[in-house]
């Protein structure tokens, strides 16, 4: 009996092939992912390692991508919102807020005041949960598992809160073009008012039991130098940015909302490694806490729907927008353009991740792969968003 | 020599100081509740599926079957199915001619109720689009979190079927009977 072996799948795949081309003799190319671990989703990373350094890497995408922005083009824009709670499920709301910022921006739609503070209550409110899920999940990748039983406990309050108005305790669909769907009642905000000094009291124990823990610093201490120049070039914004000394932020670059009648600091860090990026993040945690604070005091009563708001069947007024707002990864952007019909003709989103991730090749040149693994987990990827 | 020592140190320290926190958490009562075994409380505001509301009677929706609520739906997860018109006696038959003769409009007397409306749970996404929209506000969610079933048909609702259930008025039928406890739960 003779048997035929087809071993082309040895070779490896387009990308593998394509990548290998320029690799040099003896080196070694290794695929990371699509379902390793530590890449959180469905990343792939082909690495040429030239023993336990890598020498060069290259992500490769589109494993969860989803035509988002195709789905843009084949519902009306009210129908187009349940979409944006699943391209990031970190931070759900942030996204939420730039689709319907822009369609609001485009066809002039004024929302309440009441409703711009629930926007920015429930938005920062995300932002903590987002950033606790990065950090448990971060310090799972770099061995450490007790951490993240204390971040998902802090986590699951801001769910149960989140849980209130929205019903879901994930992919929200939240807001509406208009204001939100729902008011947040005296029972959620109770639990806000109770949660604000309780996760006060819990970022000194974060500090202790991790920040300040000599394991961690010396694992992250030093790696991942992005200089601001590269920050730039590649666009990256949100805490990786700020992890490099650029100090913006959204909120303050281009004000929306009542951001601008509120008080907080953008934290911003000198280190450019991946500890100022890991600082960053929880000091941002502390400014969320005092924006949700001041929010809750200044939010007055009232309607938090506009009277006439779009219903599905709406038709969006010809022209374009653009709205981009802060989150808990970084600049989160839509640009609708709209022909005059119920569809909007072209939606483009813009992902933050997406670019802080194009960082990755050039900052893991020459690092440890155990320390490449760092240095991904400290860009905060979320592959949904990143594929969309 | 000594900064060295003294920099150990303050390394060393940094693990005592955590040590304290965990042995803190240690010795408080547990956090985790062991989920299939405990109940969990903080699911009470849950929106789970859809389900319609019923009118005065119940098991009689309160829908109109405008059909608002499945060309509001992104995902095509509803259909509502109209009633016929009832067929008319030879009695209303002579007076509808007659009316006509006349040059009125003749009467609708069907139904408004649906006479079935399926929902297909597996394509919802619970974003509540189709509730904000329904002009006599005939469908809410369920606090239901713990819907399962052994097949895919298992998540094919007809919910007037379902409220017909609810309301004991018919003998409960296999591929609704899940959906029926579930709501009370």
């Amino acid at each position: 009996m003779t048997t035929s072996q087809n071993n082309d799948h040895l070779a490896g795949d387009f990308y593998t092939q394509n990548f290998a081309k320029t690799a040099k003799d003896g080196n070694l190319i290794l695929n990371l992912g699509p379902q390793h671990p530590s890449t959180h989703g469905v990343l792939r990373v082909v690495v040429e390692l030239d023993g336990e350094y890598v020498m060069r890497a290259e992500p490769i995408l589109g494993y969860l991508h989803r035509m988002h922005e195709k789905m843009a083009e084949v519902k009306t824009a009210a129908q187009f919102i349940p979409n944006m709670g699943r391209v990031d499920y970190g931070h759900a709301l942030g996204w939420n807020w730039a689709f319907v910022g822009a369609v609001e921006k485009l066809a002039d739609i004024e929302v309440p005041e009441r409703a711009e503070y629930v926007r920015v209550i429930t938005c920062e409110l995300n932002r903590i949960a987002s950033h606790l899920l990065w950090w448990g999940a971060y310090l799972l990748d770099l061995g450490a598992f007790t951490p993240i039983m204390y971040a998902f406990d802090d986590r699951e309050k801001v769910l149960d809160i989140l849980q209130i108005p929205t019903g879901s305790r994930l992919t929200y669909s939240y807001f509406r073009i208009g204001g939100v769907a729902q008011d947040l009642n005296a029972d959620c905000i109770r639990l806000i008012r109770a949660f604000i000094p309780w996760f006060r009291s819990r970022l000194p124990m974060y500090k202790d039991l991790v920040s300040d823990n000599i394991i961690l610093r010396k694992r992250i201490e030093g790696i991942g130098v992005i200089e601001p120049d590269a920050c730039r070039r590649f666009g990256a914004t949100g805490p990786v940015a700020r992890g490099s000394g650029i100090n913006y932020d959204v909120r303050r670059a281009t004000p929306y909302s009542m951001y601008p009648k509120l008080d907080f600091v953008v934290p911003t860090s000198e280190l450019k490694d991946a500890r100022g990026r890991y600082d960053v993040r929880m000091i941002e945690m502390e400014q969320s806490l005092r924006i949700i604070e001041q929010a809750l005091d200044l939010m007055p009563e009232g309607e938090v729907l506009v009277k006439g708001a779009p219903k599905p069947s709406w038709k969006v007024p010809k022209g374009e927008a653009y709205f981009a707002v802060e989150g808990a990864r970084g600049k989160i952007g839509a640009y609708v353009v709209s022909d005059g019909g119920k569809n909007i003709y072209r939606t483009k989103l813009r992902a933050p991740g997406f670019c802080n991730l194009s960082l990755f090749a050039e900052v893991s040149k020459g690092t440890i792969l155990a320390d490449a693994v760092a240095i991904l987990g400290s860009l905060d990827l979320i592959i949904p968003e990143i594929d969309r | 020599m000594i900064k060295q020592a003294l920099n150990t140190m303050s390394d060393l320290w940094s693990l005592m100081v955590g040590l304290r926190v965990t042995k803190t958490y240690f010795l408080e009562p547990q956090v985790t509740v062991r989920y299939p075994w405990k109940a969990v409380s903080n699911i009470a505001t849950y929106k789970g599926h859809l389900e319609l509301v019923s009118a005065k009677s119940p098991g009689k929706p309160k829908c109109i079957s405008c059909g608002m609520c499945a060309l509001a739906c992104p995902s095509n997860c509803l259909t509502v199915v109209k009633r016929k018109p009832p067929k008319p006696t030879p009695e209303e038959e002579q007076a509808m001619a007659e009316a006509k003769a006349k040059g009125e409009k003749p009467k609708d007397k069907t139904p408004k109720d649906p006479e079935k409306f399926l929902y297909d749970y597996t394509l919802c996404s619970l974003c509540g689009t189709c509730m904000e929209n329904c002009p006599v506000g005939a469908l809410a969610f369920t606090g239901s979190t713990y819907l399962a079933g052994y097949s895919r048909d298992d998540f094919h609702f007809d919910l007037v079927q379902v409220l017909k259930n609810q309301a004991g008025l018919e003998g409960v039928d296999a591929s609704v009977a899940p959906e029926a406890g579930q709501s009370e739960a």
